[in-house]
């Protein structure tokens, strides 16, 4: 009866082989990125840049404010160099708590003046579009809601779906919140948690109104052209609404990146954050399946999209935004 | 079984290590505390009474009151079909009602959810756990039937009784213990589960967890929903252990059990009978791979990308190796003083490990996040923090079988080891754990099938750039892309196939068979 023995000598050494392997990974000239954009997008980034520089990349994926709070909680011993976030409040978040560094002024140079904060401490990095997303058949052109607010009425009772665990949902509110203030915000959420029908993920909320379990959504754009491109599947039955006319359901979000001040890595941190906002990062906002829009100076998006400049959204301070406020007014509301 | 008396008492070390391990598990509960002592007393009655703490305890209350019945109804009809009748092909029908084991609770409900895409909420929960889960109660159900003293059923049909009052005053009731620990063990998975409920967007205190965990990373109001869900947890654990009772369920006076005889059924009866199993192989086995075989159809050969797939197939081999042999090693001190030296003390370090164990994995893996950014920063987003919250997770699963293993081992050959001058632990590795080799085996498998299909304190705990099959599943359906997420869930399912039938043929052998 050696089976016993065997088995745990070989995973004594299996063991120690992996802990040796794991000591060997950090690796003097790599990253760690924080990421709450898409997977896919941030890959492809990651991709290209360690082509070009040989600076190798670990990725960290979670949400936009679970990765900012995890990155408030872990302070100045953060394991992370840079934050990508698909929205500016968790970023707003991190600024607040002085743990960004200030970002190199050719990068923040390379990006268009209204998608940077005041602060200095961040950049954008992509921008998306608040839409209400219907289903064609069930929704014509004239019943569909002249203001974001109007789905607070009765009339919106059951017929519209959110995502409200999503941080892009959040943004949304947090747009809300300051362009019309907290009573304002706490009454719109209040009526939304009667009306409203909540999905997890926006491609869910998407995937349902193209069904016809439910009349229209909040979103964003990109969802639409993502599956236009793919299958279809889960957006022939569906078109976009933009709200414009500065309502707060025209309210663009700007994704948010940044260097960590205590990062160990500052040049390779800036160097990345750079290739991200230049030429070639915004260049794979145009060419992928990301379909969010480029923010780069002289930089173009897909041809597919609503140009931004259409768009009317409403002016905005991103660094204002405020997503302790937004989650405690949500979860009073009980939607979290 | 005569009770063992060893003049000795056992060695410090086993002790201690015992002890360690008991403190180890009761430190999340610890954490939880801590953080709700810490926190404003106005701030936690604000988290707990609102609205929505109410919603998600009708939801949370009305899934188990509707599951557990189901469940049990499922699974002692099935039992009592493949173990006391005749039924067509019994035997292939046993094996097949252990398999949806072998399919991780999540992958039901993400073939549900592509199959009918309006299916959501309590009817849509229910549904999918009874499929899943109630292989928990068929198994131990099925065990005892098989090994029921028919003297019991022969004297109340002497008596006068038909055969449905026979199953109901005389079989039901001997399978009391069974049936209460298979519900608590479907209780406690129904508390636990993330994946399940959110694709079929179903409210729990475990989604609602996560949801505020994404919001806040740790904020209170995480904390408040998981000190809520663990008093639901421990409630389970004490109606089980109330209704245990004192009762003697093994044969008095002497001789032995004749085998059982099966019951006839007629040619019609036994097709009837047949539509139960064939209805939920359809439900539970059938739809799953189905599914699974049209999206990878639909996928084709684009979906195996070997880059992605690959390193999260090797990593979650290392972890569940590894899981499973640090579960193993440290369930022995404990295993071997619950049979040698059992007393007070064993039965409380027992008790630690048990309730930890019940414990969700999100409310264990924010515990151990809080821990380890607080107090113990260099083991933060470590392997050795993931690795100790699957210890704490899964150490039960490891410690029954090897407690009944160390238990056939002949403590007479130990003692003979020591008079021959070995030391008490050159005695219990050289001859008890020996013995023991295959109960440890067996309960190390069955921590491996557990790590394979962890999703929760996996994605909350693990080293930056990790991922593993049931973390890049749960990526790609997050992001509907779920003909990219079927070779995760194939492999996820290849994996615990050989691990479920091993689990099938023990629950055989362990009863002579």
């Amino acid at each position: 009866m050696r089976f016993l023995n065997r088995v745990i000598a070989a995973a004594a050494m299996f063991a120690a082989a992996m802990g040796a392997a794991s000591v060997h990974a950090a690796d003097d000239a790599s990253i760690v990125v924080y990421n709450a954009q898409h997977d896919s997008l941030t890959k492809e980034w990651v991709a290209g840049f360690t082509r070009e520089t040989g600076i190798k990349v670990t990725v960290r994926n979670g949400g936009d404010t679970e990765l900012a709070n995890q990155i408030v909680a872990e302070g100045a011993a953060s394991p992370a160099d840079v934050f990508l976030t698909e929205n500016s409040p968790a970023m707003v978040l991190v600024d607040n708590a002085k743990l960004f560094a200030t970002v190199d002024p050719a990068t923040v140079a390379q990006v268009l003046p209204a998608y940077r904060p005041s602060s200095g401490k961040w950049i954008g990095i992509a921008a998306r579009a608040t839409v209400f997303v219907y289903n064609k058949t069930k929704l014509t052109t004239d019943k569909l809601p002249k203001s974001m607010l109007d789905l607070a009425d009765a009339s919106w009772k059951g017929r519209w779906a959110a995502s409200p665990a999503g941080a892009d949902f959040q943004a949304i509110v947090s747009a809300l919140l300051e362009a019309k203030g907290e009573d304002a915000t706490r009454a719109w959420l209040k009526a939304m948690k009667t009306n409203f029908t909540a999905y997890r993920g926006n491609g869910t909320v998407m995937k349902a109104v193209n069904t016809g379990e439910i009349d229209g959504g909040i979103i964003y754009h990109y969802y639409y052209a993502g599956d236009q491109a793919k299958t279809a599947e889960n957006s022939n039955n569906v078109a976009l609404h933009y709200f414009k006319h500065q309502d707060p359901g025209a309210f663009i979000s700007i994704s948010g990146g940044g260097v960590l001040a205590s990062s160990k890595h500052p040049k390779e941190a800036q160097a990345f954050l750079k290739w991200v906002a230049g030429k070639k990062g915004q260049e794979i906002l145009r060419d992928g399946t990301s379909y969010e829009y480029a923010v780069g100076e002289g930089a173009a998006s897909n041809a597919k999209l609503v140009p931004l400049n259409e768009l009317d959204a409403p002016k905005i301070d991103a660094s204002k935004l405020n997503s302790a406020k937004v989650t405690d007014l949500m979860t009073q509301a009980g939607l979290l | 079984m005569p009770r063992i008396h060893t003049a000795n008492r056992p060695p410090r070390w086993i002790v201690s290590a015992a002890v360690l391990v008991a403190a180890l598990a009761i430190l999340p509960l610890a954490s939880i505390v801590d953080v709700t002592v810490e926190t404003p007393w106005s701030t936690i009655v604000a988290m707990i009474v609102r609205p929505r703490v109410g919603e998600l305890l009708t939801n949370t209350i009305l899934l188990v009151a509707l599951t557990i019945p189901l469940c049990t109804i499922l699974g002692v009809g099935l039992a009592w079909l493949t173990e006391r009748t005749d039924l067509p092909a019994r035997r292939v029908w046993a094996v097949l009602m252990t398999a949806p084991l072998a399919v991780p609770a999540f992958v039901h409900s993400y073939a549900w959810v592509s199959l009918v895409p309006s299916m959501h909420g309590l009817f849509g929960g229910v549904l999918v756990s009874v499929l899943a889960y109630s292989p928990f109660l068929y198994l131990p159900v099925a065990a005892t039937l098989r090994r029921l003293d028919p003297a019991i059923e022969d004297v109340a049909a002497s008596l006068g009784l038909t055969p449905w009052q026979i199953f109901m005053r005389v079989v039901l009731p001997q399978l009391r213990l069974p049936i209460w620990g298979g519900a608590l063990l479907v209780g406690l998975h129904l508390l636990a589960e993330y994946g399940l409920y959110a694709l079929i967007r179903f409210d729990t205190f475990t989604t609602a967890i996560f949801d505020q965990f994404q919001s806040t990373f740790n904020g209170p109001a995480a904390y408040t929903l998981a000190g809520i869900l663990v008093l639901c947890c421990l409630l389970l654990l004490a109606v089980e252990a109330g209704t245990r009772g004192g009762a003697r369920y093994a044969r008095l006076g002497t001789g032995s059990a004749r085998t059982l005889r099966l019951r006839r059924l007629s040619r019609t009866t036994a097709l009837i009978c047949s539509l139960l199993p064939i209805a939920t192989c359809v439900l539970a086995l059938g739809v799953p791979l189905t599914t699974l075989a049209r999206w990878l159809i639909i996928g084709g050969a684009e979906v195996w990308h070997a880059d992605d797939l690959a390193p999260a197939f090797s990593q979650t081999l290392i972890y569940a190796a590894m899981g499973a042999l640090i579960t193993t090693l440290a369930a022995i001190p404990i295993a071997w003083l619950s049979i040698r030296h059992p007393g007070k003390l064993v039965r409380v370090i027992e008790a630690c490990d048990y309730v930890t164990s019940s414990l969700p994995g999100i409310v264990v893996a924010l515990a151990l996040v809080s821990l380890t950014v607080r107090f113990a920063y260099p083991l933060y987003q470590t392997m050795a923090t993931v690795m100790l919250a699957y210890l704490l997770m899964f150490l039960p699963r490891a410690l029954v079988s090897l407690r009944a293993s160390i238990a056939q081992a002949p403590v007479e050959l130990e003692n003979v080891a020591r008079s021959l001058g070995r030391s008490p632990a050159q005695a219990l590795w050289a001859v008890t754990l020996r013995l023991a080799a295959p109960g440890a085996a067996a309960g190390g498998a069955l921590v491996f099938l557990a790590i394979v299909n962890e999703l929760t304190a996996t994605l909350l705990l693990a080293p930056n750039g990790t991922r593993t099959l049931a973390t890049g599943f749960w990526a790609l359906t997050s992001e509907i892309d779920y003909a990219a997420a079927a070779p995760y869930a194939l492999i996820m399912i290849l994996l615990s196939l050989p691990l479920t039938w091993l689990l099938y043929h023990q629950s055989q052998r362990s009863l002579g068979r």
